[in-house]
Order: structure tokens, then sequence, then C-alpha cells
């Protein structure tokens, strides 16, 4: 390993560079095109990758909506078409009997109600809930805070609204914590007011009220609109999706085989399409990447070849000299490593520019799904020792031409 | 120096081989000037590449430096070269894109010395060959006899004990010839063993010892004029 970092190793090799100037560039360009592409395809799908995540937000994105329709099969006595609702037992007959697959059970109810202040109105959701549901999609706060198990206890006539509603309630700079807003001429009490959810946004804009609250209120006894079940991160949450389902029917007299009784959409799985397609197109990525800087490789690999040939007699001549066939391969190989790390290098650096300016181009543009497209320095770190690996190994092939001619030969070479 | 006992090489040429060199013995002491004469296809380069370590020979024994050759891999026989060994080529064969200096310096490299230390030793021997005021020019910027100079200037640099020079002056002209020849005269005055292969009688006639070479054997070995005159 000495000979790395004698200056004279690299004199030669600058002079032989310096010699083949056209072989270089050429070289060069073939492997920093290479890894160019990768860079920027992986970027960009990195960029996608953020894209589709921005896109999901806050979303706890392992979660399945259940709903309850009419039945289309009769059972039990009871005719098709029978109408029913989800009610607070299910609730807990699911947490007792899915505990450890579920992570999170918000059960909702949701109405719509006109909401005045002052002198200010609007009609907008109103929605019972349990201070869980901040933990299924997280409230970006603005004022104040959510919902807490206190309100739950104590049916407190508490709200929480969002920037929007605040906006088209409240005049402009009050600060509206503490403020009363009548909902269905009932006053509640603002406690906080949160932000425009980043990507998927379950409710809109609604006033959030305690759950025990909106079921005095509304007198809903126990019954319950819909639920949203998120599943602990290494339940499959499609087959907690159709076992939960299966439960409710049981619970509710529906046919097991009822396809219609309940109604559900499972984030999970859409999610997981996403999830597949990202990770398809960065299989993609790596591939297209990884056999164009093979290519580069291969070409840097045949240029060296010819170059080795043309300078046989120079070979011969430095073997006359005294050069033994380790110096002779070790340059060689030196050259063609020097060469891949000086074009690899190059690669990044130009990638990373490109990615630089499709960020700055397309970070103003909502419509472009494509967030923060960065390339992980472990990655590059991978791609580059992968490149001098290849260049060390392809710069064996022409190393050992170089030594297989004997002296002899090379020197009558004209 | 170089003792040469019943050699024998044959090359391959398709199935038949051709028999060059046919039982050579040859002693060189050291600080002779030999030259060896023959005209193309008598086993005169032969004779040189076996002697230079750049080819091996089939039979008999080859003593360089009272070390028998035998077996030599290409590692080995390159340290030897580097060692006892100063090439010297009819095409020069300078590496075109390194100043005369670097040429020059390029043996000490071989060797493991310093860049600077061995820039300073191949000044040395610029300046001895009369080209000191060339050092930073390329190969293609010198003439024909600078050239040559510049390459003996290499085969000395290393200090070797034997210079071989194949065809030194065929490609230059009388004059040059000349100068050329001089310079290996004062190297063999300095007490270098000198072994020239030549093709030309007045070449030949300024050297020490004529071994005269046909068909792969040798017909004459006599001391010349120049020999007796010292």
């Amino acid at each position: 390993m000495k000979f790395l970092f004698d200056s004279d190793t690299w004199q030669e090799i600058y002079g032989s560079i310096r010699k083949n100037k056209a072989r270089t560039v050429i070289t060069i360009i073939g492997v920093l095109w290479g890894i160019f592409l990768l860079v920027v395809l992986l970027g960009a799908a990195r960029g996608m990758e953020n894209g589709f995540k921005k896109l999901f937000g806050n979303f706890a994105t392992n979660s399945v909506f259940v709903w309850t329709q009419r039945t289309d099969t009769p059972f039990k006595g009871f005719q098709e078409g029978r109408r029913f609702k989800l009610n607070m037992n299910d609730i807990k007959a699911l947490k007792s009997e899915y505990g450890d697959k579920i992570k999170f059970l918000a059960p909702r109810n949701q109405t719509n109600n006109l909401l005045v202040h002052n002198f200010k109105s609007g009609d907008f959701k109103v929605s019972g809930d349990y201070p869980v549901l901040d933990k299924i999609q997280k409230k970006k706060l603005i004022y104040g805070r959510f919902i807490n198990q206190n309100d739950i206890l104590s049916y407190a006539k508490v709200t929480v609204i969002s920037e929007d509603m605040y906006k088209q309630l409240f005049d402009k700079g009050v600060i509206p914590i503490g403020e009363y807003i009548k909902i269905n001429s009932i006053n509640y009490k603002v406690i906080g007011v949160y932000g425009p959810s980043q990507g998927i946004d379950l409710d809109g804009d609604t006033a959030y009220i305690p759950f025990s609250t909106f079921k005095r209120v509304y007198n809903t006894a126990n019954n319950i609109d819909w639920m949203v079940i998120t599943a602990d991160e290494n339940t499959n949450i499609k087959q907690l999706e159709s076992d939960v389902k299966l439960t409710l029917k049981s619970l509710h007299k529906v046919h097991p085989e009822d396809n219609r009784a309940f109604g559900s959409f499972n984030l999970g799985v859409e999610f997981a399409k996403f999830t597949d397609f990202l990770i398809g197109m960065q299989f993609l990525t790596w591939f297209v990447g990884i056999a164009t800087l093979i290519a580069g490789v291969f070409a840097i690999g045949n240029i060296l070849l010819i170059t080795v040939k043309e300078r046989t007699k120079e070979i011969g001549i430095r073997r006359a000299l005294g050069a033994t066939p380790k110096s002779i391969r070790q340059q060689i190989i030196l050259e063609s490593v020097f060469l891949t790390t000086v074009a690899g290098m190059l690669g990044i650096i130009f990638g990373g520019t490109i990615l630089f300016f499709i960020d700055l181009a397309t970070s103003s543009n909502e419509d472009i799904p494509l967030v923060n497209p960065t390339v992980n320095i472990p990655i590059i770190f991978i791609a580059f020792t992968t490149l001098i690996v290849l260049g060390t190994l392809i710069g064996l092939i022409p190393a050992h031409m170089a030594t297989v001619v004997k002296p002899i030969e090379a020197l009558r070479e004209e | 120096m170089i003792k040469i006992e019943k050699l024998h090489k044959s090359y391959p040429i398709g199935k038949d081989s051709l028999h060059v060199l046919k039982g050579i013995d040859l002693h060189i002491k050291e600080g002779e000037f030999v030259s060896i004469m023959g005209s193309s296809g008598s086993g005169k380069s032969t004779l040189l590449n076996i002697v230079g370590l750049l080819d091996v020979h089939d039979e008999g024994n080859y003593f360089l430096n009272g070390q028998l050759i035998k077996e030599l891999n290409e590692k080995k026989a390159a340290i030897l070269r580097n060692k006892f060994l100063g090439f010297v080529f009819q095409s020069f064969n300078l590496i075109s894109y390194k100043t005369a200096l670097e040429n020059v310096a390029l043996p000490l490299y071989y060797k493991g010395m310093n860049r600077k230390e061995r820039l300073k030793i191949a000044l040395d021997y610029l300046e001895k060959v009369g080209l000191k005021d060339w050092a930073n020019h390329l190969p293609n910027e010198l003439s024909g006899g600078q050239k040559q100079r510049v390459a003996i200037a290499r085969a000395l640099v290393t200090k070797p004990k034997v210079v071989l020079a194949d065809e030194p002056t065929g490609a230059l002209d009388s004059t040059t010839t000349d100068s050329v020849m001089d310079l290996l005269k004062d190297i063999n005055d300095e007490g270098m063993t000198v072994f020239v292969i030549t093709h030309e009688e007045e070449v030949a006639e300024q050297t020490k010892r004529i071994v005269r070479l046909k068909d792969g054997v040798i017909i004459s070995d006599e001391y010349t004029k120049a020999a007796k005159a010292v």
C-alpha cells in the first residue's frame, strides 16, 4: 500500500493520463454518466417517496375506517336491508379481543351544525372525539390544545376548531382561546385551533368536541357513526380488517358472508400500494443505475485495454529499465481506479447539482409530488465503493495483458 | 562478468522451430568493450536479448556477474536488469511524453529512489553526455544523436555492470555515429563493460574485441587494433 502514498506513483499516473487525454476524457465521461444517472434517479425516487409521504402526512397509515350500511343477506330472523348502528359495546369487545393488535381505536360521531360567534357564523362539521384521534392524525395546533381525558370525563363544553374556521368566525387579531362559540345554540369554549393538515385530511374543517359531550348534546346514546382502527406496526391491517368485521358481524347478528353490512376503507392497503410502487421504482433505479455504472466501468476497462496495447512498447521499455511486472500492474490498476474515482466524484457532484436544481424548480410547485430529492450519503458511499472495486477488478484485465507480453516482444512492437 | 557456455536457443515457428543459437561459448570479462558482428539472422540480437535477460535460453549456462541465470521469473529478471544492465537501443526507446531528464531518471524510479535525488543524479549523467541544457526537452525536440546520448545516460544512471547496446548507431549518420561511439569508448575507459551489437564494420573496429557470429555459431573472436593500441 506504500506505493499509494508515493508521489512518484502519482507522477507516473499523471504523466500517462496527460499523455492520453482523449482516452481519459472518454473514460471519465463513461463512468461519470453512470454515477450521474444513479444519483439523479435515486434522488428523484427519494423525492417522489418524500412527496407521497407528504401526501399521507401525519396520518397513521396502518389504519382502517369502519362504518355500517344495510345488510344484504337475511340472517337469524332479520330480513335483508336492515339498518343498524355501531355502538360502544363493539368498541369494548374489539378492544378486549384485539387489544394486542390494535394500537388506537377511535369511535366517532359526526354531524353538521351552524357555528356562531358574535355576528359571524358558518356551517361546519361537528365531531365528537376522544383524545386518541390526535394520535391517529396529529393535529398541528396553532393555539391551545386538543381535547383531553378530563374534557371527556367532565362532559366539558369545549371545542377545537380549524384555522379556517377561526378566520371565518373571529375578527383579525383576536386570540380565540377562552372565547365562546355557539354550536347548535349551545356555548362552547374554544380551547384550541389547529392548522391545515399536510396530505390526507380526514375531516376537513371540523369543530372537535369531547365524545361524551357529543353523546349528551346530540342524544346519541351508545351509538357511534364509525370508527378508526389503527393497527400495531407488525399487524397485517388487511387481516385485522376482516377479523374485526367478522367479530362485528357476530355482535350485530349479521350473516358472516354479508358483504354490504359493513363498509370500510383500508388506508393501510392503499398506502402499501404506494409503498410497493416506490419499492419497485427504487429497484428500477438501482438496476438502471448500476447497469449504467457497470457499462461505464467496462468502458474504462476497454479503453485501458486499448491504451495498454498502444503502450506495449512503452511498457517494454519500462521493463527493460527494471520495472517489475508488479509495478506495471500497480500502475495500470491505479490508473483505472484513479480514473473511476475522479469520474465518480464528478458524477456525484453533477448529479447533486442537478438534484439541487430539480428541487429548486419543483419545490414551489405543489402539483409535482417531488419533495426534497436527495440521496443518502451511505448510498453514495456504497456506490462509490462499488465503483472503486469495479475499477480495480476491471483494471486487472489490462494490467494482466500488459505484463503477459514478454519485454522483448513488447520492445519489438512498432 | 558475462560467461556463456554452450548456449542454445530456438524459436518456434508454426510446427517447426528455428534454431537460432547453436551452442555459443563466450566469456566477457569486466571492463571489456566487445562488439558482436553479424549479418541479420545471425542470432546476434537473440544473444543480446538473452544476455540482457529480456529472453530466456533453452540450453546451456549463463552466468551474469557470477550468478547462474536459470528459471528467472519476471520479477527477478526485472530487478537484475535494473541492477546490472543498462540498455541502449537502435530506436532509442525513449518515453515520448517524458522529458530527457525524466527519461534518464526512470530506471532510478524503479530502483525506488526518491524523486529529488534521482533527478539530481539524472542531471549529472545528462551533463556527462553533454545534454544538460536539453534536460527539459521532450524526445521529439531532440536530434537522433542527442536522443541516443539521452538513452546512454539512461543506461548508465543506475551504474550498471554492463551496458548492452543493440545497434546503437543504426539510426544515426556517420558524424553522430562517431560521437556516440566516442561516448561509449569514454564509458569503457572508465571501467564499464560495454557490449555492442552491430553490423557496421567501422563501428565494430572502434571496440576492443570483435565476436563474429554466423548462423548461430561464433566464427571468430579477436581483439582489434584499438585494443592492442592500449
